[in-house]
């Protein structure tokens, strides 16, 4: 068993956060696991991304080009950035909440989130998309969108691991304030995506 | 399918952490870097309850000589730092390798190839080489751990300071790790204390003494790690593959794909780097007829294997960065090293090929994507000071027609160069802000100089630069940007905080009084939080600019990332016209053009500089957060 998740957004999103409670989820299932995380500049608005390993076998912590089976985009453009780590036929879950660049240096092409997102189509039917941002404001906080993307991840079937380990990890790691609204969020979103995919 | 629940998801970081505590650590000291930072930071969380003494020390020179003292009473010592803070670490660890220790002293050096947030490539393991410091390269969180544990061990036994050095996918990499003790239990009480004796005290007599031990002590470890399972053998092929650290992960990332591979290629991990396990590395060469080496950064492997191969006559081709078919520079991945290893198969001939999987959709294909280049914080205090500086230098070069070079440091104020502040002519190394702009004052006598640094920074290696102007007349401005943290590093607090690693209240040294003893005759300190702070920055730099003498403003404010905001600000439709000044000037993270009008975004964090240059003030406090 090999599954290569691939995590991107931009800092302050919570991809970190986001990849540990699947690496954590993953160990839970019975697997190695192991993550690739860029901290430091990224965190000052650029582009963050993890990548999250999960195997019977201890392997280097970077997804080779092509071979991610699940691309969680928190943001469009990041989505886009990272398109080549995907496999064929990969699945790919976006959310089409844009954040647009803190500063646009000269020679920084303009952000269309709609052709971005148009582009995405091209490439991979199938995409699961939401406007998970805008779903984790409704149940409480934007904050939650990364948890929100776990539960759609979840809804769609397209994790190798059993929801409920998945949700025991959460129960256990996110702090007991901050936990009813990111629930809200994991079952708005879950459910959500299940209508969407018709599964 | 094996059950591991019994294991712990742990950082590289913080696998050494548990490693260090479980081969009974009792002093760790250290200077915050990326990627080594959360090593220390682990073990100030049990360092009360295990009874462990835990400091940041004020820079890695004084970190190490600090756990040297503890090791010459007899104590197990941990010093932490990243690749960059081991050149400022390397005198004394040049005269410590002689010395030797008693108790144990390990090194963590993370390295950070690619590099990710590092001012330079340069490889740890050369360096133990250059000191003669045994270096051990984990590839795992878990080896991370196993090495931490076998450093204690070794460095106590053979009285040699060792390095543990990892690199950014091992640090910053998170895995399954099994560990022996599931918490952290109280280390021993150092018993033995500090023993008078010559041995301490190194002379050019001593010197010449230890040398011979010190490199008697190279052949012992190098014919113990040919022992050690850290360095191991895999297949049975006459292709020979050696590598260390993450990047034999790639390899055997790369080489399983091919089927039989167990019978074409011979895989040697290396562990233990330095001293070489030259038994266990002849042993393998000698059933290889061809040698690939994938390594990072400096062929450090390829050079001992040659030089192995040349000492014992072996008719074996090397193929590595010596010969251009490995990159000498920046992070490797398994594609990387697919095709490197593929250019050295099709260069002596072999058929076979080591195949990419191929994505759907390659770069070349991507649409064009908005550049994120790293910016200061909305909100961050560094933004005003720059901006003030900035219009200082506007006003003196209209009115004396003087240019203003402004050299910057090595820290958050690093992004002062950002689009569209561009506020950094020069950024070399900690420190160095403050001399480079006195180097520069005495070759551009017209032209103004102001060097930025950090409060960190400035208790790491900023004193001796201002005592070093003062004293040979530089005229220099220095703004020193106080935002009472170490804040690129994760927030961890410095002499000028007043707070310790495991949060006790200290003695705060005070940056002005510093400077005030160092000679320096205009200090004056600024406030950078006021709602109208511009103005009188602006004011503060001008008249310092126009000192006579080396003159000092310290900023004070504090980071954004460590205060909660209590106001955010709006932009008034109405009252905007359009113009963009707010984002043409400032490039605040949140300021976002919506159309042909900006608009903040909800993370506001209310500094309110905006608001004072907006020339048709169209910003106004929003409303108060909840």
């Amino acid at each position: 068993m090999k599954y290569d998740i691939l995590i991107v957004g931009v800092g302050g999103q919570g991809v970190v956060l986001a990849s540990r409670l699947l690496a954590l989820a993953a160990m839970k299932a019975g697997f190695h696991v192991s993550t690739a995380e860029t901290i430091g500049m990224s965190q000052r608005e650029g582009s963050v991304s993890s990548h999250i390993r999960i195997g019977d076998k201890v392997s280097g912590s970077l997804i080779p080009i092509g071979q991610a089976d699940l691309l969680l985009g928190l943001e469009p453009a990041e989505t886009v950035r990272n398109l080549p780590f995907l496999k064929e036929g990969g699945k790919v879950l976006v959310n089409t909440h844009a954040i647009p660049p803190a500063s646009r240096p000269p020679g920084s092409p303009e952000y269309d989130p709609a052709a971005l997102l148009s582009f995405l189509r091209a490439y991979y039917p199938d995409i699961l998309c939401s406007d998970f941002t805008e779903l984790a404001d409704k149940v409480g906080t934007y904050r939650a969108a990364n948890v929100a993307m776990l539960g759609a991840a979840a809804g769609a079937r397209v994790l190798p691991f059993q929801e409920e380990i998945l949700k025991a990890v959460l129960d256990a790691e996110i702090p007991e304030k901050y936990r009813a609204v990111n629930d809200a969020a994991f079952e708005r979103a879950r459910k959500c995506i299940r209508s969407v995919s018709g599964t | 399918m094996s059950l591991l629940t019994d294991k712990k998801l742990l950082m590289g970081n913080e696998a050494i952490a548990l490693g260090a505590m479980e081969a009974g650590v009792q002093v760790v000291t250290g200077y915050p870097g990326t990627p080594s930072t959360e090593a220390l930071e682990t073990i100030a969380r049990y360092a009360n309850r295990c009874g462990i003494y835990t400091e940041w020390s004020s820079n890695e020179k004084v970190a190490l000589e600090t756990a040297a003292g503890a090791a010459y009473s007899g104590a197990k010592a941990l010093v932490t730092m990243k690749q960059v803070g081991l050149n400022v670490a390397s005198d004394p660890l040049m005269s410590l390798s002689y010395i030797g220790v008693k108790g144990a002293l390990v090194l963590l050096v993370a390295d950070d190839p690619g590099p990710h947030s590092s001012q330079t490539e340069q490889d740890t393991r050369a360096f133990g080489h250059f000191a003669n410091i045994p270096v051990l390269d984990p590839a795992t969180p878990q080896e991370a751990y196993e090495l931490t544990k076998l450093a204690f061990e070794l460095s106590h036994e053979f009285e040699i300071p060792i390095i543990l050095r990892t690199t950014t996918r091992v640090s910053h990499s998170c895995g399954d790790v099994v560990v022996e003790a599931a918490e952290p239990v109280p280390v021993e009480a150092i018993e033995e204390g500090f023993v008078k004796d010559r041995r301490w005290t190194i002379f050019p007599k001593l010197t010449a003494e230890r040398h011979p031990w010190l490199e008697s002590v190279q052949e012992k470890l190098s014919e113990r790690f040919s022992e050690l399972s850290f360095n191991s053998v895999a297949g049975s092929g006459k292709i020979g593959i050696i590598a260390s650290g993450v990047s034999a992960l790639y390899v055997k990332e790369a080489i399983e794909a091919v089927r039989g591979f167990e019978e074409l290629f011979t895989l040697f991990r290396v562990g233990t780097v330095y001293p070489f396990p030259e038994k266990a590395a002849l042993s393998f060469l000698k059933g290889i007829d061809r040698l690939l080496v994938a390594e990072e950064l400096d062929p450090y492997l390829e050079e001992q294997a040659l030089q192995l191969i040349g000492k014992a006559h072996l008719p074996v081709d090397v193929y590595g960065k010596k010969n251009g078919f490995f990159p000498v520079s920046g992070e490797y991945n398994v594609d990387i090293v697919i095709d490197s290893l593929n250019r050295a198969l099709a260069a002596y001939g072999e058929s076979l090929r080591l195949s990419h999987a191929s994505p759907a959709v390659s770069r070349e294909k991507l649409p064009p994507l908005p550049i994120r280049a790293p910016a200061l914080c909305a909100g961050c205090m560094h933004r005003a000071v720059f901006y003030a500086f900035k219009q200082a230098a506007k006003q003196l070069k209209k009115e004396s027609q003087t240019d203003t070079i402004f050299s910057g440091d090595i820290g958050c104020y690093t992004l002062g160069n950002a689009y569209p502040l561009n506020m950094v002519d020069t950024c070399l190394c900690m420190g160095a802000g403050i001399s480079l702009a006195g180097g520069l004052y005495h070759t551009n006598p017209k032209t103004k100089q102001v060097a930025f640094i950090g409060d960190s920074t400035f208790f790491h290696s900023g004193i001796p630069a201002v005592i070093n102007a003062v004293y040979n007349g530089a005229n220099i401005t220095l703004a020193v940007l106080d935002n009472r943290t170490t804040a690129m590093t994760g927030h961890q607090p410095h002499p000028g905080v007043g707070i310790t690693a495991l949060g006790n209240v200290s003695k705060a040294i005070d940056i002005a009084d510093v400077v005030r003893s160092c000679g320096v005759e205009y200090v004056k300190i600024v406030n950078t939080v006021d709602p109208d702070s511009l103005e009188s920055c602006i004011k503060a730099a001008k008249e310092a600019m126009n000192f006579n003498g080396p003159s000092v403003l310290v900023f004070k404010g504090k980071c954004v990332g460590i205060t909660k905001p209590d106001k955010y600000y709006k932009i008034n439709p109405e009252a905007c016209t359009g113009c963009g000044f707010c984002i043409k000037e400032l490039g605040c993270p949140v300021i976002n053009l919506d159309g042909d009008k900006p608009v903040i975004q909800d993370n506001c964090s209310g500094c309110g500089l905006c608001a004072q240059i907006c020339p048709s003030e169209a910003i106004c406090i929003g409303g108060v957060k909840l």
